[in-house]
Parts: structure tokens; sequence; C-alpha cells
């Protein structure tokens, strides 16, 4: 009888949290990255286009396409921290997806052109016809329709990073062999979109965009309306992925990282965990890349290059490997630090670079995020300690 | 109020396209047939390294709710022998069979894992980073499809049933411990409590209590025995009293194949048996 009376009060114990709950839950610093990253998404706005030029309040164009480009990377960094920090999956070449989803954007934007160009040919972009080519190559067929160009750079990207996935995760390729055929897969497209006859502007890659859905790229209206755009996808961005980690999912893919082979025999299909995982991760490349190119206005095949894929790792590592934010502080700070000595001293940047990143996997093996907790728990011990001795 | 209905939704489309994407998932596992009482069919089992011969010729069988320990010399092929059970390894001779229906060999770990048959690994191998409880949540039995996890979200019933294991297995007060955070023994235990979630049909543990303290053994020994019947169990010891005490039939294997079998006192008795193993200090 009483038996019969505690199950259903035990069950009514466990009721699930609302959603509400389990986004929010224990995750202050989340709060305040989404917080932060919607003030200043309302606020560079005003600052640039209602605050009259002159006054010190007054955020130059350039600024506002920095903090836009920081916003990309911030997108970038959080994909590379999803498979990376969470699934141990140590991709080199993620930048490879970045500049897919940017080439798509580009193409986008160069048929936008039109007449235009240098050669005003209605539909071929200018170095088609510096090339003597005398039609538009079939994937450039429907890179004119911006929805379609979208699901593009999307779609490229994840597209390449299943099938990279498919056969690396199925011969259970890990670890460091994993990370090097990333390199050479950034290598070989960095290679592939130099030669002119890929068809996507050669070293030269594409740029002189004029028009965004018809509108001037030039203008101080598209320029803010690009930023809030950019904005808004890195907080869904976030915020799916933040969904992501904590689902059921996200504690599955976290042991597989912790011990793969017991995950495998309890019964969980590891490989498709991670290729799920990095197809989601690449078209999250994908679109800060898209959303990067018409704020910079050029992409070329340097974003291929491998270093630049290393670079996004240390920012990671730089930030807080394994915590979103994490990911989002190293990206901003680092780029803000990249952005001061280049401008000051353009030689010692790499130097900088190498030695931060030395000096955070030595002494700050959780990131710059990690250095607060760690504190307070040092803290923490020294007042037990204290209270100890004093009794 | 309309965001349960959306997350309903949501996860209705994720498990229809779960359905689509992951067809041959759990649906497609063969069911396990004991109409025979044996569970476990190994025949001619030859496991070559380079040469050396860690199984040679192997048979075995395990019946049905059995509890049946495996007892040898480091060396006389166990832990090969569990590897080829749950895929790890592939025999190059011989047939391995879960039932009458299920041919192991061609099936992957976690296909293995699906059709019933659990693994404790030797060192105790738990989900560090993850809590106690996410440990037993994780391995909890179900479909285990990636769409089905992204949208997962935990009954009620399920709870219960993760309360009721951690009481099993004495770790309730220390549900929300991250389990790297645990001693050995309580890793073992954990460990264990994963299988009891997983609800296997045969249980593979590879010397559950090395590391334990007497009253730790002691109630794993209980646990065990209790299984047996519901489940079958095959364990790994070096402990002769642990064996002894729980063990209704042993399995000596030698050199990569049985060498005697029967009660612990047949096997005790037995000249072959005292000559390799037990005579040479009893380990």
């Amino acid at each position: 009888m009483e038996n019969a009376m505690e199950a259903p009060r035990k069950l009514a114990k466990h009721a699930p949290p609302t959603p509400y709950q389990l986004l929010m839950r224990n995750d202050l610093p989340s709060g305040l990255f989404l917080t932060v990253l919607a003030i200043v998404t309302v606020l560079v706005p005003i600052l640039h286009l209602v605050v009259p030029e002159g006054n010190v309040l007054h955020l130059s164009s350039y600024s506002v396409t920095l903090i836009g480009k920081y916003m990309c990377y911030a997108l970038l960094a959080v994909a590379v921290d999803l498979i990376w920090g969470y699934c141990g999956i140590l991709s080199l070449g993620h930048t490879a997806f970045f500049a897919l989803g940017g080439y798509a954007m580009g193409m986008y934007l160069m048929r936008q052109i039109g007449t235009r160009g240098v050669y005003a040919d209605p539909v071929l972009p200018d170095f088609m016809v510096f090339l003597n080519w005398k039609e538009l190559p079939w994937f450039w067929q429907g890179m004119d329709q911006f929805w379609f160009a979208m699901i593009m750079v999307v779609f490229i990207p994840g597209l390449l990073a299943y099938v990279f996935g498919w056969l690396a995760f199925r011969s259970r390729v890990t670890g460091v062999y994993l990370s090097i055929i990333t390199q050479a897969l950034t290598y070989a497209l960095l290679l592939a979109f130099f030669r002119n006859e890929m068809g996507f502007g050669g070293n030269n890659g594409l740029t002189d965009f004029k028009d965004l859905l018809g509108m001037d790229l030039k203008q101080p209206g598209v320029r803010i309306a690009l930023f809030v755009a950019t904005g808004v996808c890195l907080g869904f961005g976030y915020f799916a992925c933040r969904y992501v980690v904590r689902s059921r999912f996200g504690r599955v893919v976290q042991a597989i990282r912790d011990a793969e082979s017991r995950a495998r025999f309890i019964g969980y299909r590891v490989e498709n965990y991670k290729l799920w995982l990095f197809t989601f991760s690449a078209m999250l490349a994908g679109l800060a890349g898209a959303l990067y190119v018409p704020q910079v206005g050029i992409i070329n095949p340097g974003e291929f290059a491998p270093i630049n894929s290393i670079e996004v790792v240390i920012w990671v590592a730089v930030g807080g490997r394994g915590t979103l934010y994490g990911a989002v502080v190293g990206a901003v700070l680092v780029n803000y630090a990249k952005t001061v000595l280049t401008d000051a001293l353009p030689d010692v940047w790499l130097y900088a670079l190498g030695a931060l990143f030395v000096v955070v996997t030595l002494f700050l093996p959780k990131g710059i995020v990690g250095v607060l907790p760690d504190l307070k728990a040092k803290i923490d011990t020294l007042r037990l300690q204290r209270a100890r001795r004093a009794r | 109020m309309s965001a349960p209905g959306l997350r309903g939704g949501i996860e209705r489309f994720g498990n229809t396209v779960g359905r689509v994407l992951n067809r041959g998932g759990s649906a497609a596992a063969p069911r396990l047939d004991l109409s025979h009482d044996i569970i476990l069919y190994l025949e001619g089992i030859t496991v070559s390294f380079d040469g050396f011969r860690a199984l040679n010729n192997l048979s075995l069988y395990v019946e049905a709710g059995e509890l049946r320990c495996i007892i040898g010399p480091n060396g006389a092929g166990k832990t090969t022998m569990m590897d080829v059970i749950t895929g790890k390894t592939r025999p190059d001779l011989g047939s391995a069979w879960f039932g009458q229906t299920v041919d192991l060999l061609t099936l992957t770990e976690p296909e293995i894992a699906e059709v019933g048959i659990g693994r404790k690994f030797q060192k105790p191998t738990v989900f560090s980073e993850h809590s106690v409880f996410e440990n037993l949540e994780l391995a909890m039995a179900g479909n285990k499809s990636v769409w089905r996890m992204l949208f997962a979200k935990m009954t009620p019933e399920q709870h219960l049933r993760i309360d009721e294991v951690l009481e099993t297995i004495g770790l309730k007060d220390h549900r929300a411990a991250r389990a790297g955070s645990l001693s050995h023994g309580q890793k073992q235990w954990l460990e264990i409590g994963m299988l009891l979630m997983q609800d296997p049909a045969l249980l593979l543990v590879d010397e559950p209590v090395a590391g334990m303290t007497p009253q730790e053994t002691e109630r794993t020994a209980e646990l065990l025995v209790s299984l047996a019947g519901k489940h079958s169990v095959v364990v790994v010891e070096h402990d002769m009293n642990f064996v002894r005490s729980i063990a209704r039939t042993v399995t000596v294997l030698h050199q990569g194949s049985v060498l005697a079998e029967g009660s612990m006192e047949q096997v005790q008795n037995d000249p072959k048996v005292i000559e390799v193993y037990l005579g040479d200090g009893g380990h």
C-alpha cells in the first residue's frame, strides 16, 4: 500500500525540467555572453548610424567591419571548439569549410555585379571573360539566386565534411593522423583554388563586389545590416551548439572523447556521432565564412592556407577549450591582439602568436576562461585551511 | 505554453529524420533465441598475433542464466576471448554464436552491445568527466541512434531506474560526483552499475574485484550471484577465494584453449590443472 503511494510521488519529484531551465541552468557565462552580444548588436548600429561623425562616441565604418569580422571568427572558433573541445577531434583544416562558405557567398556577389564589370558581360564574371570562357560553368548555375547561394553556403561545406568524415571515421582514423589529413585537405583545396581552370578566379579569388540583394554594399545601412545579421547568426549558432552539447547527444560525444571504446561497447556507433558533429561544425564554419566575405570584400585561395586553421585552434586553446564561451573569448582577444600588433610591430606577430600558444599550453591548460574558476577554488581552499587552523 | 508543443514537434521531426537516416538501427538487430538453453557458443576459435597463438582452437559453451568463472594463468587468452566475443578482435578460425541466431563474427562492437552482450573491462573504464548519474544515463538500454540522443529526454521511470541502480551499487550519495574523482573500488562498482543499466542477456566481467577491499569483494560476489539466472554471467578472475565463493562451473584456460571444466572441486583436483596453474603457487 505504502509502495503504491510512494511511486507516483517519486515520479513527480523527477518531473522533466522546462525548456528554459534546460537551456540556462548553471550557465552564467553563456548568459553573460549572449547578453553582451545582444548589447553589441544593438549598440554598434546606433553608434555608427545615429551618433554624428566627429562625436567621440561615433564608431567608424572601419571599426564596424572589424567587430563584424571578430564575430565571424568567433563563430568559426565555436565550430572548432565543438569538435575539438567536446569530441577530441583536432581538425587542423577547418578554415577550408570557412573558405568554401565564403566562396559560395562570393559567387553570389560576383553574379550580382552584372554588366558593371570591366568587360561588362551580363552573365560571365570578369575573370571568365579574361580566360576566354564562353559560357558559365555548371557549378556557377543558380548562384545568382540568393536563396540558392545561401543553401550552398552550408551545403557544400557540410557535404565535404560528410564525405571526408565518412571515410576518416569509418576507418577509425583518430588523433594526430586525423589532424594531418585535415591539413592535407585544406592544402589540397588551396592548390586547387589557385588554378585558374578551377573556375574560381585563381589566385585573385573573387572580389570587386557591388551589391547584396540589389543593395549597394558600400552604403552604411547595408554594412550595418550585415553586421546585425552576423550578430544574430553568432547568437543562434552559439545557442544551437549549446543545445547540442547539453543534449544527451552532447554527453555521448564527450564520453567518446574520454573513453571511445567504452562508448562502443555500450552500444554507441561512435563513427556516426563523430560524423554528424563534424558535419554540423563544418556547416557553421561555412556560415561564418559567408558572413565574413561581404564584410571584407574579398575571398581568395589564401583563406585555405593551413596556417589559418592552426590559428583558429590557437584561439580556442587560448580562450578555453571545451567551453563554448571560451572559444568566443579566445577568438576576439587573439584577433584584437593581432589587429594591434600587426599595426604596431608587423614582424613580431607570428612570434607573439607562437609564444602565446606555448604559454597557454604550459600555464593555462583551461585557457583564459579557466583562470577565474581556478582562482576561486584556490581562495576557497586557502579560506578552509585558515578556518581549520583558527579552530 | 507553446514551448512543450514545439519541443514535441521538434522531437517527432527528429525521430522521423532519424528513422530515415539510421536505417538498420536497432530494429534490424536479430533477436536472441535461447531455445536450446545455450547462450554462447565458441567453437574452434583461433587467434594469432604475429605468429603467437593467443587462442588455440578454443571451444566453450555457456548456458543461459549460468554464472561461469574463467580462470587461467596470465597469457592464457582470457582477455582475447572477451575481445572476440565483443567484436574487438576477429578470430582467424572458428565460429562464435550468441544463442541460436546471432553470428557474433559478423557484427560490430555497438551491434553486439545492442543484441545484449555487456562488458566490464579489466581496468575500470568509466567516463571520467561525467557525473556518476550521467555515466549510468549513458549506459541505459534503448535506441542509441544519433537523432534519438539529440532529442532524448529522461522519463521519470528512467530516473527511478537509475536511482535503483545507484542504490544497488552503493553510490547513491555520489550521484553528482565526477566519475574520475571516485576511488578505484567505486569505479569498479560504477562500471558494474553501467552494465546493469545496459541490462544485457550476457555479462562479461573481467577481474571485477581487482583492487577492492574484502568488504567490497564480498558485496560484488553477492551482486554477481544475484544477477545469475536473469542474466548469464561470465567472470574472469585471478582471486581464487572469490572464484570459490561464487562459482558453480569453472573453466580453466591454458595456452589459448580449455584445459579443464567442472565444479571448483573437480577442477582443483584435476592433475593437469594442478600442474600448470595451481601447482606453481596458485597465484
